[in-house]
């Protein structure tokens, strides 16, 4: 046994609004920059819908991921040898017209345009080519099933049951997928680059872009059937997701967690056997890969489990943030949370409550109790379009997870309707989905209630690691960073800044042995400015109100 | 004049090869690669790349067996020099035609491709026109004077290649290059130049060839970075978080 811990995340559809504040605010902070233009690190889909790029998912056609071969994992668009006969040129890239050619607006001559009758226009401009184009795609075009008739049939989730999918407009279903970087536990981007420059973390998990070895070959992004891993036409590296690592070092959540407004996110660690993940990867029919995915965690309740991890050198109170984490309770214990597509064998860690809300709309809309217990379990067994296109999602295609999930799900809406409205609890209803009562309203409490630490059950990184957090800066002596602050224009001006940690040092150690502020240094960055951050409150510091001097002239 | 051409321009080009890959190794890594267009277009690349670097490959071979190996040698193996020459010809010329072409194509897809010649710097168009230059110049010292023997034989393997074996033996001879004919003077002064370049421009990809692929393990676990400064925190904007900038044509 090889206890690994993986910081993983669950993502609860039917919370899903679809309102992107998830993708813009990523993209606000980490790729808003020249050759990540049409780089979405998080983008939301619309259902059926053909994804970003479009139809990401015909494996046939892009070449993702793993496939079992004679008893044995590959890689479907070939091993090394294939890859490197063909460095030369990516056989299987896609082009950005796949993507979409990212545009901005001609601003500038609504500022410039001379008086004239009708209102300038500000005329979209294509930023690779830098022409004027006609904006004709991008990432969410057919968002809310816009233009479905023509683009959500190409969907190539809905292969094997189109004919019981009726794509007009008003009978069809739809739901929102949003998707991140799924940080595999067998990650195929990882294996397809050439330089070794994508690698796991050690200590979370999350896969990384080391900037410095990528050398541009691009078969990473071939290699990913999640297509998450994005070329930056600019500086000719592969980006992607990275779990905003930053953030999750000093334990708070990602940036798309931390702004969705649905609050539909859930963050934790799950500890897993690293020896287990090639096994349970090959394991032979597609529809066994969630059990075996399952099988690879590990319970950090067994005591045996907790002893190898320490034994591997993972801090007891990460094991405690295992023990507590959202993650695990939603994927190992009440079983609700399904892998994405685990078909394609790179055993993802972000994963998905299924939707019963499609199950519900038709439901309701045909006049009966949507919230009955019996009604919901019926329809879930009769509407199998919905049940059948989650579980090509879902579980390589495998209806059965897919339904006792959702029956879960229906059973809990019925369960807790009886506690809402003051009647008795009937405790057959938890009992018809396997689960106690007890449970049961836990897992609604997750649910449904789930206060901000218990969706974000975060273990900062470690105080004996800090050293590599550079604020704690325990390696750098004060001395190194100098006279940071150039008094010229007021702070944070001038040179190198100097770490908050560090100004607050000196400045209190200062303040705290001079008698009065003018005993100051000449370096203090009190003298002469206020910064009521570290004012003491004693007497009146230099620059809190203007000088007699300067008031009399 | 001899000598400066024939033996100090080589051995400047080669130190600043040498020293120049050394510092942008340990000062730009980011920087380290060819800057793919193949996001731009596709079709052409396919065609023109394997082109051009296979073509490049059997080039480079036959430089290192032309230049190399002493004349000496394989006349000692019982190979006439008639005999070496039919068959560094056919070795040769096809690789040849294969890299001219295959440059053709990618020359003609970056100038008639907008995107692709927007992401073309004054680097880039200098760095092509010497390489063009020396890869034609090559294909006419093979063709017109070794094939066709324009201006009479010449067997560059007594002249230009026991001049080139001089330089790294330390003891140049660099009256053997001022009789050589022409053809051949440019073309080894003009690949020398692109050696001084080499490590300044998207050349440098040529030493990334990843050959550590075929032996390590298909996943690398890699524990969280420790240096000091290199973790998170405040530190200047870093390569890469330009901002996106609107240039009409």
């Amino acid at each position: 046994m090889r206890v690994m811990a993986q910081m993983a995340m669950v993502m609860n559809l039917d919370k899903c609004i679809g309102c992107h504040t998830c993708s813009v605010t990523c993209k606000q902070a980490w790729t808003n920059r020249a050759g990540t233009e049409y780089v979405w690190f998080n983008n939301v889909e619309t259902r059926p819908g053909l994804g970003y790029p479009r139809g990401y998912e015909n494996q046939d056609e892009w070449q993702g991921g793993w496939v079992m071969k004679g008893g044995r994992l590959r890689l479907r668009a070939g091993g090394r040898l294939k890859k490197l006969a063909t460095i030369f040129s990516n056989p299987k890239m896609p082009s950005i017209q796949d993507y979409y050619e990212p545009w901005t607006y001609d601003y500038e001559t609504l500022l410039n345009a001379p008086a004239q009758k009708t209102f300038p226009v500000a005329r979209p401009h294509s930023l690779i080519s830098g022409k004027p184009i006609n904006v004709s795609w991008s990432a969410n075009w057919d968002d809310d099933l816009g233009g479905s008739r023509e683009h959500a049939v190409k969907d190539p989730m809905l292969k094997g049951i189109e004919d019981k999918v009726r794509m007009e407009f008003e009978k069809t279903f739809m739901f929102y997928l949003p998707r991140i970087c799924e940080h595999c536990l067998n990650p195929s981007c990882a294996a397809s680059c050439p330089s070794g420059a994508i690698y796991k973390r050690e200590e979370d998990g999350i896969v990384l872009v080391d900037q410095d070895r990528c050398r541009g070959w691009r078969m990473c992004i071939t290699g990913c059937p999640y297509k998450k891993v994005y070329f930056n036409h600019k500086t000719g590296k592969a980006e992607k997701c990275t779990f905003c690592y930053p953030r999750i070092e000093v334990g708070i959540p990602t940036v798309c967690s931390e702004t969705c407004v649905g609050r539909l996110r859930y963050i934790g660690l799950v500890l897993y056997d690293a020896d287990k993940v090639l096994e349970a990867a090959t394991t032979e029919d597609d529809h066994d890969l969630y059990e075996a995915q399952l099988g690879v965690f590990l319970d950090p309740e067994d005591p045996e489990v907790r002893r190898e991890a320490e034994r591997a050198g993972i801090p007891a109170d990460w094991v405690e943030a295992a023990r507590r984490s959202p993650v695990k309770k939603l994927i190992l214990d009440y079983r609700v949370a399904l892998p994405l597509h685990p078909e394609y064998r790179t055993m993802p860690m972000v994963w998905y409550i299924p939707p019963l809300s499609p199950v519900v709309d038709v439901v309701k809309d045909t006049g009966h109790d949507a919230e009955d217990v019996d009604n919901l379990f019926g329809a879930i067994d009769t509407l199998r379009i919905p049940v059948e296109y989650l579980a090509n999602l879902f579980t390589a295609g495998d209806v059965a997870p897919v339904d006792g999930v959702l029956r879960k799900l229906a059973a809990m809406r019925s369960y807790m309707r009886d506690i809402n409205l003051g009647r008795d609890p009937r405790d057959e209803i938890p009992a018809a989905v396997g689960m106690e009562g007890e449970a049961m309203y836990e897992m609604f409490r997750l649910l449904a209630l789930a206060k901000y630490s218990e969706r974000y059950v975060i273990p900062p990184a470690h105080a004996e690691q800090a050293h590599a957090l550079e604020e704690l800066a325990t390696e750098c002596s004060v001395s190194a960073y100098g006279g940071g602050q150039q008094d010229v224009f007021g702070e944070g001006s001038g040179a190198a800044p100097t770490p908050v940690a560090v100004e607050n040092f000196r400045v209190l150690q200062q303040t705290q042995s001079a008698d009065s502020l003018e005993q100051l240094p000449g370096d203090n960055p009190l003298r002469g400015r206020v910064n009521l951050l570290t004012w003491d409150g004693r007497g009146m510091p230099d620059g809190l109100f203007p000088s007699d001097r300067e008031a009399g002239r | 004049m001899t000598t400066f051409l024939w033996v100090i321009v080589p051995y400047v080009c080669l130190a600043v090869f040498v020293v120049g890959h050394v510092w942008r190794y340990r000062y730009d890594k980011f920087g380290w690669t060819t800057r793919s267009s193949q996001l731009y277009e596709s079709r052409l690349l396919r065609i023109g790349s394997p082109l051009f670097h296979l073509g490049m490959l059997g080039v480079v071979m036959g430089h290192v067996i032309g230049l190399v190996i002493p004349q000496v040698w394989t006349n000692a193996l019982g190979l006439s020099p008639h005999a070496y020459h039919v068959i560094a010809l056919a070795g040769g010329i096809p690789a040849g035609i294969a890299a001219v072409v295959g440059l053709a194509i990618l020359v003609y897809r970056r100038r008639t491709t907008g995107p692709v010649f927007r992401a073309t710097t004054v680097n880039d168009k200098v760095m092509y026109a010497v390489l063009g230059t020396v890869v034609v110049l090559g294909m006419w010292n093979t063709v017109a004077g070794s094939l066709l023997q324009f201006g009479g034989e010449y067997n560059y393997r007594e002249g230009v290649s026991v001049w080139f074996r001089s330089i790294f033996t330390l003891q140049p001879e660099p009256a053997l290059m001022a009789e050589a004919p022409l053809g051949f003077r440019l073309h080894a002064l003009l690949a020398f130049l692109l050696f001084a370049m080499w490590p300044f421009t998207r050349l440098v990809h040529v030493f990334s060839a990843p050959l550590g692929y075929l032996t390590r393990p298909y996943l690398v676990y890699r524990s969280k970075d420790a240096r000091p400064g290199r973790g998170t925190g405040n530190r200047a904007p870093q390569r890469g978080w330009d901002k996106p900038e609107l240039t009409r044509k």
